[in-house]
């Protein structure tokens, strides 16, 4: 009884929050209602006992993901009439991808369990008894452990795709070189010069 | 009405939490003020009650009866929202920390992930306190707090990849039990850079010195929360000081061993110290993580802004990330006492 209340209650918080992130005139509000959704979202995956899933949503998207979103949006001085010019015109094509992205979910949901790798091969990477966590990093590293790995290396490579095509260095800048103030010795500084502490002249 | 008895369990336990946790916060607040006090040759505060005892209570007091200024160009739904979601992360965190064995209030399996995503939410309050007051300085203030804290979560993050590691668990219970033993038994040892890296980034985290770039009262006055007054202002330092206990409760349990004794299992001194419960060593680690804190204000100079980017960036991450392999090895070849 009170699980089902908690569930309508958090969906029913992300579906507002949701309609937020469209309908919010300040980007700020939007970035943020897409936090709650999120975070939402996550609680949901709590009560059906993902709590992996949910956990790593917060930590990756709330806690990371969205803070660099903010981070632009509150920086960018948006004008916002002239991004509501074309709601009307763009209407129809966003309503043709949703109803598209409704049908792929039911598609989904209506095939029952989709059977990329043998059951009985899961069931055995899974039959320790144990948490769920536990459950999920033997499967990822024992049956998945090759599409795994090769979503790391796509990851890292668009990492560093990311970098190289952002990062400039631009010459102008003045840039602090640790290694070189490191290597610095007292002879490089510091010049030692003899000289009589008093003159004849002077007195 | 089994499940409202429940309820009312949960509820009476994290009463039982926070009350403690809040008179720590206030008691922080007093210890800092006698500890910087003293290393600059001060009496610090010594006027109300016995000692300036009473001082954090006339200091809240004091908070209370002030007026919260609304900026008028502030953006009021977010300028109130931003101090409670810079407390509730900070409170929320300690629901799975163990004080003692089997004293916590959620002994749940993903313990360290959720501590994790709770303390990676408290940049929130920062950075909408910071653009909701409408201020450079607090729009300066945010911007330097968020790019650093998501900086140092990284770091953070990966230290704690460590620990699990060697622990072979998330849950914050059996960290602790995989720790059993004498103080050479603790996580401490095995992991000691990632036990330095883990306590900078928490320094950082926690927005302290001499990572306090976000506040810089010398630079931008007073950052993110120049524009905030009375209790919401109050709200702020709670959180702040919240989060200081609780990065040293992390620290104290993730590698000094939560509630064992130092002297754990040996033949003579492990008899003699049986009678102090496990929540006085906890208690006492704790402490010694909060001196430091206060001991790295009196003693070291703030951080230029882009030398803390480097430091996390190009030294903490990599040391981790070597350390980890270091730490497989480890743990493959069953070294010591920790890997067995």
């Amino acid at each position: 009884m009170i699980e089902k209340a908690i569930f309508y209650f958090f969906a029913a918080v992300l579906l507002l929050a949701a309609t937020l992130v469209v309908t919010a005139r300040n980007p700020v509000h939007s970035a943020l209602s897409l936090v709650l959704a999120f975070f939402s979202s996550a609680a949901l995956w709590l009560l059906i006992e993902a709590e992996f899933l949910g956990i790593a949503l917060v930590l990756v998207y709330v806690g990371a993901v969205m803070v660099l979103f903010l981070f632009v949006v509150m920086m960018l001085d948006i004008n916002l009439s002239v991004m509501r010019e074309g709601f009307a015109r763009y209407l129809p094509l966003g309503v043709l991808v949703g109803l598209v992205m409704v049908l792929q979910m039911l598609l989904v949901i209506g095939a029952g369990v989709v059977d990329l790798v043998p059951e009985e091969q899961v069931a055995a990477a899974g039959a320790l008894d144990g948490n769920n966590i536990r459950l999920l990093g033997s499967v990822l590293y024992t049956v998945y452990v090759y599409p795994f790995e090769l979503a790391a290396i796509v990851l890292l490579l668009a990492i560093i795709a990311a970098i190289m095509l952002t990062h400039r260095r631009r010459g102008d800048t003045k840039h602090q070189d640790i290694a070189a103030q490191v290597r610095t010795r007292k002879a490089d500084r510091l010049r030692m010069v003899r000289m009589p502490s008093e003159r004849d002249s002077d007195s | 009405m089994n499940a409202l008895i429940e309820l009312s369990w949960i509820t009476a336990k994290i009463v039982a939490l926070i009350v403690p946790l809040f008179l720590a916060v206030a008691y922080m607040t007093y210890a800092e003020r006698k500890v910087i006090s003293s290393m600059q040759l001060r009496r610090g505060p010594n006027r109300v009650g016995w000692h300036g005892l009473l001082q954090p209570f006339a200091d809240a007091l004091k908070l209370l009866m002030k007026e919260v200024v609304l900026p008028q160009n502030a953006n009021r739904f977010l300028f109130v929202l931003a101090p409670m979601l810079s407390i509730m992360p900070a409170l929320a965190a300690w629901a799975v920390l163990p004080l003692a064995d089997g004293l916590v209030i959620a002994d749940v399996n993903a313990g360290l992930l959720y501590v994790l995503a709770m303390t990676s939410m408290g940049v929130y309050g920062i950075i909408l306190a910071g653009w909701a007051s409408n201020s450079k300085y607090a729009l300066l203030g945010a911007l330097r707090a968020g790019a650093q804290v998501v900086s140092y979560e990284i770091a953070m993050g990966f230290a704690l990849v460590g620990v699990l590691m060697a622990a072979g668990s998330l849950n914050m219970g059996e960290i602790i039990q995989a720790q059993q033993g004498p103080i050479w038994n603790w996580f401490w040892l095995p992991l000691l850079p990632l036990f330095v890296v883990y306590w900078i980034s928490g320094v950082a985290e926690t927005n302290r010195l001499p990572f306090d770039v976000a506040e810089g009262e010398s630079e931008i006055v007073a950052g993110f929360h120049v524009e905030y007054s009375g209790m919401a202002f109050a709200i702020f330092f709670l959180a702040e000081y919240a989060n200081m206990i609780l990065i040293s409760g992390l620290a104290a349990i993730l590698f000094l061993g939560g509630w064992y004794s130092p002297f754990e299992g040996l033949p003579l001194l492990g008899p003699l110290f049986d009678w102090v419960p496990g929540l006085v060593w906890f208690l006492l680690k704790v402490c010694l993580f909060l001196f430091l804190y206060i001991w790295f204000r009196g003693t070291f100079p703030r951080y230029r802004y882009d030398q803390i980017m480097r430091l996390g960036w190009k030294v903490l991450i990599p040391v981790t990330v070597v350390w980890l392999i270091v730490v497989a090895g480890l743990s493959l070849g069953e070294v010591g006492p920790w890997f067995s």
